[in-house]
């Protein structure tokens, strides 16, 4: 297929094998459509790809965890069936600390804390879940739209009054003051140690550009246990083989279901006549007709690059180009000699997820530093050892770090050309403190910072969300008003990546609502 | 109704502090013909709205200085302008920049478009359609400030009635204008500027108001809708403009208390509240310090909601839950104030000769970067090395705040904390605060040090201690959309009713918060009314 193809085509083409593009193209093929998948990289998986990085190792590049993909979703494509496995379930959540015992949080241990923040844990922390209980179903669906007079949406907005108000009075007052609030308030609230509050900050903070402080840091944390608590008992799993794996086993699932996918096809536009988006075209000049375009691409990307403001009002061009989207997430793999060794952590858990956020102070401090284009000499990080459980991914007896490092900032003063190796040091001494002697160990290291990943996985400000998740970008709002409900203004065009609701992380929730969404429209008209 | 001491006569309302809104609430009771004493702690009245003699034949209106909020439906209704009560609009305003540079705020459209042009021609096409936006959303809240917030959690028809009012309101903006609003409420001042302006130093001097008073930096979110908050004002129907109020902002409460003895209430100065007295679960008066109970059918208090509930009650009088949320409602301090005579007009060479800027408020934080620098100190427990600090020289308009010749100038910093990381205010540490400010004015003025004459430096553990709000908060509790509207202040507590009948509270601790605004003390005084089943004459 070389020429321009001719005739109809395909119903539906997706641009972008990432996760949520598989996802869409998936449910839209067992749907019946005849689905065509592009992407520009040689492999599927866009961010959730497993590479390598080193002769011989290989990682997750940017997500290294799967614990935010619905548990309905996995069955319902008969992931298992495609190949998916786990080399781990259930890794314990353990906070570093150079001053005592490391804290390990799980559901219900809360080992190593003192009272009255041991019994103020498991009340937290069911208060909590049933706070993102009540918002998880607001993720399975296309937000309301506001104004329309639709039924649909009316019903949408009564749906969401109706899940916080069944919450009970006293919990429905709770949620609508915490909703809004910052995540540094909200543990000063409930705890007094500090390694509990950076530990149990970190997770709301991850992948944003807010400190503790910032409020909407609730949200965002409510909004990863959400997608965690429907994520099902697994907890944090590592599939085998990186989060390629996952990748490999969405694309067994799309194509076994009759979609095509074409790697090495990157599209260069999406093409447009009489106000319809009919088709692509390939960088190659290869034109590929379609009813409709899916764009797992980021929406500036999306709607900005490859549609071209051209075919947009200005209002909407503005808003889509003041959309917030850079980064500030990090990720760091070395390549190491023998296993590393965390001094403080028992042996059992040293392949857990190890946190460093000592403090709330700590994690507002580094966010501090972003905030003036500079990074913290004292780094919060999330780590994982993968080889400890999937020794594959590293030659006989060597090992793989990761390390997702919050915070570096997009924009470095002085630029990532020159800052890239003093940070590398950096983060390296700071892993140094925890797991004395690593230095010795590193065979080779590989930074991707913001800039790195919106240039590898083409993710423009490089944002694992497509763009930042806050109020003013959220639901109802996301990624912006006029492209909601994962339509665009322009007929025929549609988004199904992070960018649109209910946002990034490796959950899938965006894909398939807007496949059901696509489905849903036709079937209307 | 045995009591210690005098005292034997029995009030309709008891109302603690003759704050602003104390006297609001108490102007609307009396006038609704209910028997009413205003109790406070005070040798003089205002709390935070005083002008004071501190030094010599100088007025400083030493805590706030500027009047725009005041409700026109309060002003019109309590007849404060017979009261004597003028609000002199100021002009303009300027930033001074460290590059020499400067940018002005001009009254006049035309002088403001061209000013903008100076720094950036798209910023100033852009401008117009900033200030539309900003005055749409006032438009929209502005009618909110008069109502008491429905709760919406609950099925009363009264709260439902309001909602629908509300989601009506909403609703009648338009689909576009309800996501800007969404957006708007919850988006940061930094984010929401970059949305119009390129110019650092345009997006800088707009940013100022959206930070004063807060615990939040401008690229926090939720400054927006602080900025806003100092955009609801209005003097003589111009829209967003500010005023001093002429005598200086206890002239604000002097009118109030003149309404007040006007309608027959009365006023008690130097009587401070110990102890709000609760008998089988009804507030039935109030202890003062010296042990002379007072009795009254209800009380209302215009302290802070910590300050009332925590140490002037007993806590085993109040729900469990409820004690639990009033020590977690938020009220840090952040802002420090400076009152200085000076022996003449300190000159600004950054100003032009002859623009009304230098009558209006001055600024020296040129970048957003700034402010979050002085947020990113406080955040650490000290004052702002660089401080955000808005500078007015009210004698420059009002010749009565000064003697002839002489200056009184306001400086407003922001930040200082309540408390420093290295340990508590002492005097020296006030003086290296005041030294810190003075020498960021002296930066912009050769003459300035020279010319000053006394200053009196404020931080918010002294605002706590001669005012009462609560580590200083000059909003008596944070305007962070947690603690707004029916969050505040306490959620299922936003109607100025406590958990106690017979108390009421009526502070700007209440919707719609701080500043002075008088809102929450009319809001409390219809609520009262309406309880009581009297005909309703608040506005």
């Amino acid at each position: 297929m070389t020429a321009a193809a001719q005739g109809p085509g395909y119903e539906v083409v997706v641009i972008g094998a990432g996760h949520n593009g598989l996802v869409c193209a998936a449910y839209l093929a067992r749907a019946g459509r005849k689905v065509l998948v592009l992407e520009a990289a040689p492999t599927v998986g866009g961010a959730a790809v497993t590479q390598e990085f080193s002769p011989g190792f290989r990682v997750s590049s940017c997500a290294h965890l799967l614990h935010l993909m619905p548990e309905f979703l996995c069955s319902e494509l008969a992931l298992d069936k495609h190949g998916l496995e786990f080399a781990a379930n259930a890794l314990p959540t353990v906070a570093l600390s150079t001053e005592r015992e490391p804290l390990v949080l799980d559901a219900a241990a809360h080992e190593g804390l003192l009272e009255p923040d041991g019994s103020a844990y498991a009340g937290y922390r069911a208060r909590m879940a049933e706070f993102a209980a009540a918002l998880q179903p607001l993720f399975e669906r296309a937000p309301p739209r506001l104004g329309t007079g639709a039924y649909a949406d009316w019903a949408g907005l009564l749906r969401f009054g109706w899940q916080i108000r069944r919450l009970g009075r006293p919990r429905m007052r709770e949620l609508l003051r915490i909703g809004a609030m910052n995540v540094y308030d909200l543990l000063q609230e409930h705890f007094s140690d500090p390694g509990l509050q950076g530990a149990l900050a970190f997770d709301a903070v991850l992948g944003t550009n807010f400190g503790p402080r910032s409020p909407g840091t609730v949200l965002t944390l409510l909004c990863r246990l959400a997608a965690q608590g429907a994520a099902g008992v697994g907890g944090l799993r590592l599939p085998r083989g990186g989060l390629g794996a996952l990748s490999a086993a969405l694309a067994g699932a799309a194509t076994a279901a009759g979609a095509e996918i074409r790697t090495a096809a990157a599209v260069a536009r999406i093409l447009v006549k009489d106000d319809r988006a009919y088709g692509v075209q390939l960088r190659s000049g290869e034109q590929i007709r379609a009813d409709a375009v899916v764009s797992n691409a980021d929406p500036k990307s999306s709607l900005l690059g490859l549609l071209g403001a051209e075919h947009l009002d200005t209002g909407f061009v503005r808003r889509v180009h003041h959309l917030r989207t850079h980064g500030l997430t990090a990720k760091l793999h070395l390549a190491l000699r023998g296993p590393p060794r965390f001094s403080t952590v028992p042996g059992a858990l040293q392949g857990g997820r190890l946190l460093v956020a000592p403090s709330l102070h700590y994690l507002e401090r580094c966010f501090n530093s972003t905030k003036y284009g500079e990074y913290s000499a004292a780094p919060a990080m999330e780590i994982i050892v993968p080889t400890l459980h999937d020794p594959a991914l590293a030659p006989r007896g060597a090992h793989v770090l990761s390390a997702i490092v919050q915070y570096l900032p997009y924009q470095l003063r002085g630029g990532w050309d020159a800052g890239r190796q003093p940070c590398v040091d950096v983060l390296i001494a700071a892993l140094e403190v925890h797991a004395p002697g690593i230095t010795g160990l590193v065979q080779a290291a590989e930074l991707l910072t913001p800039l790195d990943i919106e240039q590898r996985f083409h993710i423009q400000g490089g944002h694992w969300h497509h763009g930042e998740l806050a109020f003013d970008q959220f639901y109802m709002v996301r990624p912006v008003p006029g492209a909601t409900q994962y339509s665009t203004p322009l007929a025929g065009l549609y988004l199904c990546g992070a960018g649109s609701h209910p946002g990034g992380g490796v959950m899938g929730y965006a894909g398939r609502n807007a496949a059901r969404r696509i489905l849903a429209l036709r079937a209307a008209a | 109704m045995a009591t210690i001491g005098g005292g034997m006569q029995r009030h309709d309302a008891i109302i603690i502090g003759a704050g602003h809104n104390g006297l609001v609430a108490a102007c609307y009771l009396a006038r609704a013909g209910l028997n009413v004493l205003v109790l406070e702690r005070q040798a003089y009245i205002g709390g935070a709205a005083v002008s004071r003699r501190l030094y010599e034949d100088f007025t400083y209106s030493n805590c706030s200085y500027v009047c725009s909020l005041l409700r026109p439906q309060i002003i019109r209704s309590l007849e404060l302008p017979r009261f004597g009560l003028q609000v002199i609009p100021y002009e303009g305003g300027c930033t001074m920049m460290r590059d020499g540079g400067h940018f002005s705020l001009y009254d006049n459209h035309d002088a403001l478009r061209r000013e903008i042009s100076r720094h950036s021609r798209r910023d100033a096409e852009a401008y117009d359609r900033y200030a539309r936006d900003v005055q749409r959303q006032c438009k929209f809240i502005k009618p909110l400030l008069l109502r008491e917030p429905p709760d919406p959690t609950s099925f009363k028809p009264r709260d439902l009635r309001e909602l629908l009012y509300l989601a009506r309101r909403f609703n009648g903006l338009g689909e576009e204008r309800m996501y800007d609003t969404l957006r708007f409420w919850t988006m940061s001042a930094a984010d929401f500027l970059d949305e119009y302006f390129e110019s650092e130093i345009i997006k800088a001097h707009m940013a100022g108001s959206s930070i004063i008073g807060t615990a939040l930096g401008p690229r926090s979110p939720g400054s927006a809708y602080v900025l806003l908050h100092h955009y609801m004002g209005d003097i003589d129907e111009t829209v967003g403009a500010w005023g001093f109020a002429r005598g200086g902002m206890g002239a604000v409460s002097k009118a109030l208390g003149e309404s007040l003895q006007a309608a027959g209430g009365q006023i008690r100065v130097d009587a401070p509240v110990e102890q709000i007295l609760v008998e089988g679960g009804r507030a039935h008066g109030v202890r003062l310090a010296n042990g002379e109970r007072l009795h009254a059918k209800l009380v209302v208090s215009n302290m802070d909601v910590r300050r009332t509930f925590l140490e002037s009650m007993d806590e085993a009088d109040l729900p469990a839950d409820f004690v639990r949320q009033v020590r977690n409602f938020k009220i840090r301090g952040s802002s420090g104030k400076l009152n200085i005579a000076l022996d003449g007009l300190p000159q600004f060479p950054q100003i032009p000769a002859g623009s009304p800027s230098i009558r209006g408020d001055l600024h020296v934080t040129d970048t957003i970067e700034m402010m979050e620098r002085a947020y990113d100190d406080w955040k650490e427990g000290r004052w702002s090395r660089a401080p955000y600090i808005d500078m007015l020289l009210p004698s420059l308009i009002d010749p009565t705040m000064a003697p002839e010749g002489k200056h009184y100038m306001s400086v407003f910093v922001q930040y200082c904390p309540y408390q420093l990381a290295e340990g508590p205010w002492t005097a020296g540490r006030r003086q290296a605060f005041g030294e810190t400010v003075l020498e960021t004015i002296g930066a912009y003025s050769p003459d300035f040090r020279d010319l000053v004459r006394h200053t009196e430096i404020r931080t918010p553990w002294d605002i706590e201690n001669e005012v009462g709000l609560t580590e200083g908060n000059i909003f008596q509790g944070e305007l962070t959309l947690d603690q707004l509207l029916f969050n505040r202040p306490i959620p299922g507590y936003a109607q100025y009713r406590a958990p106690v009948r017979g108390l009421y509270m009526c502070g700007s601790s209440t919707h719609p918060g701080g500043g002075v605004m008088g809102a929450p003390g009319a809001n409390a005084a219809r609520a009262i009314l309406n309880d009581l089943g009297k005909a309703a004459t608040v506005p």
